[in-house]
């Protein structure tokens, strides 16, 4: 690269494209810091005319997410002892008492099981079958591997018919095992296919070096080829697990209660008269945030894993 | 969790069986690491596919499993496709399909061009773009429905702020006309750094050199812009809008929140009208005859397409 270059644009179109730039980012980021600041906002100023910006900050959307309340009469609420901890004390402003925890929590972690459960899996099978796909003269490879592909093209719904009977048959409905299965299923093509990129760029004398050194080929698989492709694998295994973590038509469809992620569970959150969209918001807050987090952490790898692996730079 | 089938094939294997399977032909290998795979693949992808293929000959229901099954041949098919509400779902879809690659092309190109002017700290606002797209569609979908309440909806206040319109006399999702164009909205507010983001690489593969002869032949730059910006980002570009088009066309779990399909079935799109006759109605026979219909179509399109494509890359 030379320092000047005639192909380098001038510094006010810069400017101008940067100005332009931020003020996209700006406005296409509203939603989510109004997802952010509404989960801090008290129910009154949440819905407040015209839309609050500033306001008190509030953990009632917080409370409300994690407990369930009653509400009970006035005389009940003062012959009570008082409150023992701050959110007792912000349920009670409310003339309510908390009856218990809500499924929050439990949904959160079935999101994390299963999350985690299926990346593992898919990562897992995808190594393998990436590294015979990249080094191995597999017969009918690029039928095999379209046909992994074309897995992809099906609408969820399609699938979820007769998935949903076989489940039935099996005793798998609603059940962590059946939903990691069905993830590994899915995401094992964004897997293999991204997979079979990283591996197909280790140079192959590496491992020809370790053969001759008298390693066999599992050894050399797991010496020399896996510790090359870590960087590959753990981008993979966040796209998997991003896609998991997301994913919302079969939850919805095949589990209603032991199994059921985050994702049909959010919207459901009701409070008096709709949804109470502070501890939608508080919710949501918690489940998007991690996600962020990766994004901005992996944002070099994003385009690779987001086009299958078709986009390379 | 950690007790899959795998692991306990792996736990159950002697030693001498393990010593034996590290001496094994490269050939063997292959198989070994390519056969689970293929064997998920075909249970819960192919197996429940042609699974499907037989229960759309049949008046199967689902809700009922022990009420005896016909089958009924061509007769889901030939409902399917002579079905006018079917025909509006189609082109709800069309509808949603055109309008947010439409605009997802549009925008997405645009702010990569721009982009590509690498201002300072274009790094940074690029990755910032990115983030609707990698979130979960039901999610921010739901919210949306809270963005687009009339009076107190962040959305119709914003276009109150900047047109004088009255913030409550419209409802983005309750209306008729409205209700098409508010999931085009989210959508295209979701996937544009898609688009965006494939554009990118496409403008950042143009080797400089190539600007730089254009420039010594006193090129103008708009003629530069035509003659060597767009026919080199295109392939990149068709690559963009296959991608869109089939995820679009799939498209249920953000729409699903947003409208659930409403007003009335105005925006209820393939997959929702699909979702709606297989597990609401029941009615799993002929809803696997639709459902085979769409996988086909899908299928269809994207072949065709990908010879376009593959044409305009060797070109």
């Amino acid at each position: 690269m030379s320092s000047y270059s005639i192909t380098e644009p001038s510094s006010l179109q810069k400017w101008l494209a940067g100005t332009l730039v931020v003020a996209y980012a700006v406005i296409t980021l509203l939603p989510l810091v109004w997802i952010l600041t509404t989960g801090f906002k008290s129910p009154v100023d949440a819905i407040a005319y015209p839309p609050k910006i500033l306001f008190e900050p509030s953990l009632e959307g917080y409370v409300n997410l994690f407990t369930t309340r009653t509400r009970v009469a006035p005389e009940t609420l003062e012959a009570l002892p008082p409150p023992a901890t701050w959110y007792e004390e912000v349920v009670r402003n409310r003339d309510m008492v908390i009856a218990g925890p809500s499924r929050y929590g439990e949904r959160f972690l079935n999101s994390v099981i299963i999350g985690f459960g299926s990346t593992f899996l898919s990562v897992f099978l995808g190594t393998l079958a990436a590294y015979a796909f990249s080094r191995f003269k597999v017969p009918l490879k690029d039928d095999l591997l379209f046909f992994i592909l074309s897995t992809r093209m099906m609408p969820p719904i399609a699938v979820a018919i007769p998935i949903f009977l076989m489940f039935r048959t099996l005793g798998l409905s609603d059940t962590h095992l059946g939903m990691i299965l069905l993830y590994t299923a899915v995401n094992i093509s964004l897997a293999v296919w991204l997979l079979k990129g990283f591996m197909d760029e280790i140079p192959r004398e590496y491992e020809e070096a370790a053969l001759i050194d008298g390693y066999t080929r599992f050894q050399a698989f797991y010496k020399v080829v896996l510790p090359q492709a870590a960087t590959g694998i753990a981008s993979t295994a966040i796209f998997c697990l991003i896609f998991s973590w997301n994913e919302y038509a079969f939850a919805v469809l095949l589990t209603s209660g032991t199994a059921q992620t985050a994702p049909p569970f959010i919207p459901t959150i009701i409070g008096v008269g709709g949804q109470d969209w502070p501890a939608v918001a508080a919710g949501a807050t918690l489940f998007l945030v991690p996600v962020m987090v990766f994004t901005i952490l992996l944002r070099k790898h994003l385009l690779r894993g987001i086009t299958f692996g078709a986009v390379r730079k | 969790m950690s007790d899959t089938p795998i692991d306990r094939v792996a736990k159950a294997t002697p030693p001498s069986v393990a010593s034996k399977i590290r001496g094994l032909s490269d050939r063997a290998i292959a198989w070994l690491f390519v056969l689970p795979t293929i064997f998920l693949l075909l249970a819960v992808n192919i197996f429940p596919l042609i699974w499907t293929i037989n229960l759309s000959f049949t008046n199967f229901r689902a809700n009922r499993p022990n009420r005896e099954v016909d089958y009924i041949g061509l007769r889901n098919y030939e409902r399917i496709l002579t079905d006018e509400d079917i025909w509006l779902t189609m082109q709800a879809t069309a509808h949603f399909l055109f309008w947010t690659i439409f605009f997802q092309v549009l925008i997405g190109f645009t702010l990569a061009w721009l982009i590509n002017r690498k201002f300072k700290g274009n790094d940074l606002w690029t990755t910032l773009i990115v983030l609707p797209m990698m979130l979960s569609p039901a999610v921010v979908g739901n919210f949306w429905t809270f963005l687009y309440q009339p009076q107190i909806g962040l959305f119709n206040y914003g276009i109150s702020f900047l047109t004088g319109i009255d913030p409550s006399s419209f409802q983005m999702i309750g209306d008729v006309t409205l209700a098409p164009w508010s999931i085009v909205i989210v959508d295209t507010w979701m996937w544009t750094p898609f688009v965006m983001l494939i554009c990118l690489a496409g403008l950042r593969s143009i080797p400089d050199y190539i600007y730089e002869a254009a420039e010594i032949d006193r090129a103008s730059q708009w003629r530069q812009f035509w003659t060597i910006t767009i026919p080199m980002v295109l392939p990149f570009l068709m690559l963009a809008v296959l991608f869109r088009g089939i995820e679009n066309f799939k498209m249920f779990d953000l729409v699903v929140q947003l409208t659930g399909g409403g007003p009335g079935s105005i925006t209820e799109l393939t997959s929702i009208n699909l979702k709606r006759e297989a597990f609401e109605k029941w009615r799993t026979g002929y809803a696997s005859a639709y459902a085979i219909i769409l996988f086909v179509t899908v299928f269809g399109l994207a072949s065709i397409y990908v010879k376009a494509l593959n044409k305009v890359k060797e070109r």
